[in-house]
């Protein structure tokens, strides 16, 4: 049994339904909205898992369903649904983990009065998600894309009457928008240049090879056009997915909720951007047999993943928050994936955008149980000493850890952290993004190990991690199956690469080489191996104590603890730039336009008040002075009403005489 | 003198002591009969100029007459309604009192 791509509209449908219960509810319908969003997206889950079974039993075909949208003319703009191992696999892995998140909210969001909305944004943004993901057309994709910012956008803010959390959404919009343009115009590029904008169309989609062959041609600076529009498409990943140098909104994004934060890091919104790279990518690597361009798509994507992945490794080293150390942890992880397909193995980005699915969720939702019990206590210097007190917690948040740092062989992250590295070392263009890859896996062993063992370890260094206490059912039973999810993705890879397998099978299989797994471990363990020398053997006592590493390098731990500065030169280049140009405009506006409205609003006065002087003076006076003149004579005329009838018959007997005397003395003559 | 001058003599005394009475008395009824004297004075015309004119046999004057006695009753019908209404508005029937449309 397996559900055709006729039918795939169902499962972005179905929570878009519960956002939309949610929507119309009253407040006081939490359970329903709540209800209404775990049970489609359960539907949507076993759906998805249905598409799964029907995607693959034909691994190498994209089944696609598209329709017309609307015509333009001659042209007809048409949208599809994708339905291959890629689109499956991204859906089971969203739903489920949403589906979780989802169960873990109902206990997390308890006390929030407003907790509805929040099931209903959750909704709307699995929705959009879904919809992003069985997109068969970039400008289908474009709009679920934009309908992910607008959720992200609501639920990052959805404290907005802490300035911080309104701030934290207002930039994580504006910053993703700055991305967004360049995906834009290159999908206006793309639909000029190929009149289509379907994936797969029976050899017709702008993916397939007969499209491709039409971008080789050069432009005149030099770059392939398949070049510029890849790097144009792979602005938005960048901007969606906190690539250096738009990740700054990610770290910020902190101040929603933490099930919020949990989706965003793990299913949807970081997830878009590198979803969409390994979707375009046969439009990346278009280019990638030309010899003479300066660059190509990919090997920028590389080193932008490269650099990504090592600064957030640094960075988190450097953080005291709990839900920080994690968003920067995300942004490397990203960075790992954004190098995996820089360096040709999309396969491999997207096995890592799965398992690190599985873990971050759980990290970050153990991250909220620990903020929930500690009454949102975030400082891990005011934390500690939680390991007796949550048990549940400690342990799935340990294996959590351990599949980020890729402790070896029984952890996901392991595997797929592997495969990265192994693509990575195999790339003959450059060897540099390999060793910043290499570093940042120390890195990452080295700052999780100082997480746990700051929170978890040592004495209790405040009065709410003295009094904290595990959580109910409902957010620990989530962590449980999450943390069962990190360790048995560990079969999809080993024995045999099979997930690999099914996403590409036309890839030659690389398994048996198992010639970085030695160095792997040995860099691992020395990353735990220090972790645990200088926060777990001694424990911080209280929690106004320096950090051990301040003392050996105290300047670069402040740069790194200030995020290397870059809120600060974007604060100071950017952010100045356009309040410059806003003083500028506001200075057009007072003086110059304001000024022209004003003169030509004296204008306007002055001939009102010309005109008005000439009418009062001119013909007003001239009938003014015909009225009284007329009102004067009635006055006259009217003395002769005297109302003494004797005096009207008098004058009437006068005048009958008069005539009398004219008619004889005219007869007479 | 011929009968139609004193015919006419008398209906010009006729109408002269109407008109005296219709200017010089202040009541109004009073006013009103002088009306209907100086009025009877030209029907006096009317038959005289008929039975002394040159076709007495026509019967045109006696017509006349009756046309103009039967307006004249209305007249007199209105006039002494208007009357009897501004009675009962002043509570007096002199002429001179009745001038509230003076200019």
């Amino acid at each position: 049994m397996s559900l055709p791509v006729q039918h795939l509209w169902l499962i972005p449908a179905l929570p878009l339904a519960a956002a939309a219960v949610g929507a119309l509810t009253p407040r006081s319908g939490r359970t329903l909205a709540a209800g209404a969003a775990i049970a489609t997206m359960a539907g949507a889950f076993l759906l998805a898992c249905l598409a799964l079974g029907g995607a693959l039993d034909f691994p190498a075909a994209h089944q696609v369903l598209n329709f017309a949208w609307f015509d333009l003319g001659a042209t007809s703009l048409r949208l599809g649904l994708l339905l291959d191992p890629l689109t499956a696999f991204m859906c089971v892995m969203v739903t489920f983990v949403s589906l979780l998140i989802f169960i873990f909210s109902t206990g997390y969001m308890k006390a929030d009065a407003n907790a509805k909305q929040f099931f209903c944004f959750l909704s709307l943004f699995a929705a959009a998600m879904l919809g992003l993901i069985i997109a068969n057309s970039l400008l289908l994709l474009f709009v679920c894309w934009e309908l992910v910012g607008l959720a992200s956008y609501l639920l990052i803010g959805f404290w907005f009457h802490k300035p911080a959390a309104a701030a934290a959404a207002k930039k994580a919009f504006i910053t993703t928008r700055i991305g967004d343009l360049g995906f834009l115009l290159g999908l206006l590029w793309l639909q000029d240049a190929q009149g289509t904008l379907l994936f797969y169309d029976g050899g017709h989609g702008i993916l397939e090879s007969a499209a491709l062959a039409n971008l080789t041609h050069l432009l005149p600076c030099g770059l392939a056009a398949s070049t510029a529009i890849g790097l144009l498409i792979f602005c938005g990943a960048i901007g969606k997915s906190g690539q250096f140098p738009l990740h700054v909104w990610l770290p910020d994004a902190m101040e929603g909720p933490t099930p919020v934060s949990a989706l965003i890091h793990a299913a949807t919104m970081v997830a878009a951007g590198v979803f969409l790279i390994a979707r375009v990518y046969p439009l990346m690597a278009a280019d990638q047999l030309l010899a003479n361009v300066p660059v190509h798509a990919l090997t920028v994507v590389a080193f932008i993943g490269a650099i990504t992945a090592l600064m957030g490794a640094l960075i988190a080293v450097a953080q005291n928050d709990i839900k920080r150390i994690l968003a920067f942890s995300t942004v490397s992880q990203l960075g790992y994936m954004m190098l995996a397909i820089g360096v040709g193995s999309w396969v491999a980005a997207i096995f890592h955008l799965l398992t690190h699915a599985f873990f971050k969720a759980l990290l970050f939702l153990g991250a909220g149980s620990v903020i929930h019990a500690a009454h949102h206590e975030q400082d891990i210097r005011r934390l500690g000493g939680l390991r007796p007190k949550m048990k549940v917690t400690f342990a799935t948040f340990a294996i959590g850890m351990m599949a980020l740092s890729g402790v070896p062989f029984l952890f996901s992250g392991f595997w797929s952290k592997e495969a990265i590295l192994h693509a990575a070392h195999g790339w003959e263009v450059s060897s540099l993004p390999f060793y910043a890859a290499v570093l940042g896996v120390v890195l990452t062993a080295f700052y999780m190990t100082r997480l746990v063992a700051e929170v978890f370890y040592g004495a209790p260094r405040s009065d709410e991690a003295s009094h904290a206490h595990e959580n109910s059912p409902a957010m620990t039973v989530p962590l449980v199956i999450l943390a069962a999810c990190s360790i048995l993705f560990s079969l999809l890879a080993w024995p045999s690469p099979w997930l690999q397998h099914q996403l590409d099978p036309s890839a030659h299989s690389e398994s048996g080489d198992m010639s970085l797994v030695l160095p792997s471990i040995v860099l691992v363990a020395l990353g735990l191996g220090a972790g645990w020398a200088y926060y777990g053997r001694r424990p911080r006592t209280k929690a106004e104590s320096p950090d051990p590493l301040d003392r050996y390098a105290p300047g670069l731990m402040a740069a790194l603890a200030n995020r290397l500065g870059f809120d600060e030169l974007y604060a100071a280049t950017v952010g100045r730039l356009s309040s410059g140009f806003a003083t500028l405009a506001a200075f057009l506006e007072v003086f110059v336009w304001d000024g022209a409205v004003r003169f030509l609003a004296g204008l306007g006065e002055l001939s009102g008040l010309v005109s008005r002087e000439n009418d009062e003076a001119g013909f007003n006076a001239g009938f003014d002075a015909g009225s009284k003149t007329l009102r004067d004579t009635g006055v006259a005329y009217s003395k002769a009403q005297t109302g003494d009838a004797h005096g009207y018959l008098r004058t009437l007997a006068l005048g009958f005489v008069l005539l009398l005397i004219l008619v004889i003395l005219g007869g007479a003559r | 003198m011929s009968p139609l001058q004193l015919c006419l003599i008398l209906s010009s005394l006729l109408f002269c002591v109407g008109l005296v009475g219709a200017l010089a008395r202040s009541n109004t009824i009073l006013v009103l009969l002088g009306i209907e004297l100086m009025l009877n004075a030209a029907n006096l015309n009317f038959i005289a100029f008929w039975r002394y004119g040159p076709h007495p046999a026509a019967g045109t004057g006696v017509i006349f007459v009756l046309f103009t006695i039967a307006v004249a009753a209305a007249e007199a019908a209105v006039g002494i309604a208007l009357v009897i209404a501004v009675h009962r508005h002043r509570k007096s029937v002199r002429l001179q009192e009745a001038a509230s449309l003076k200019g």
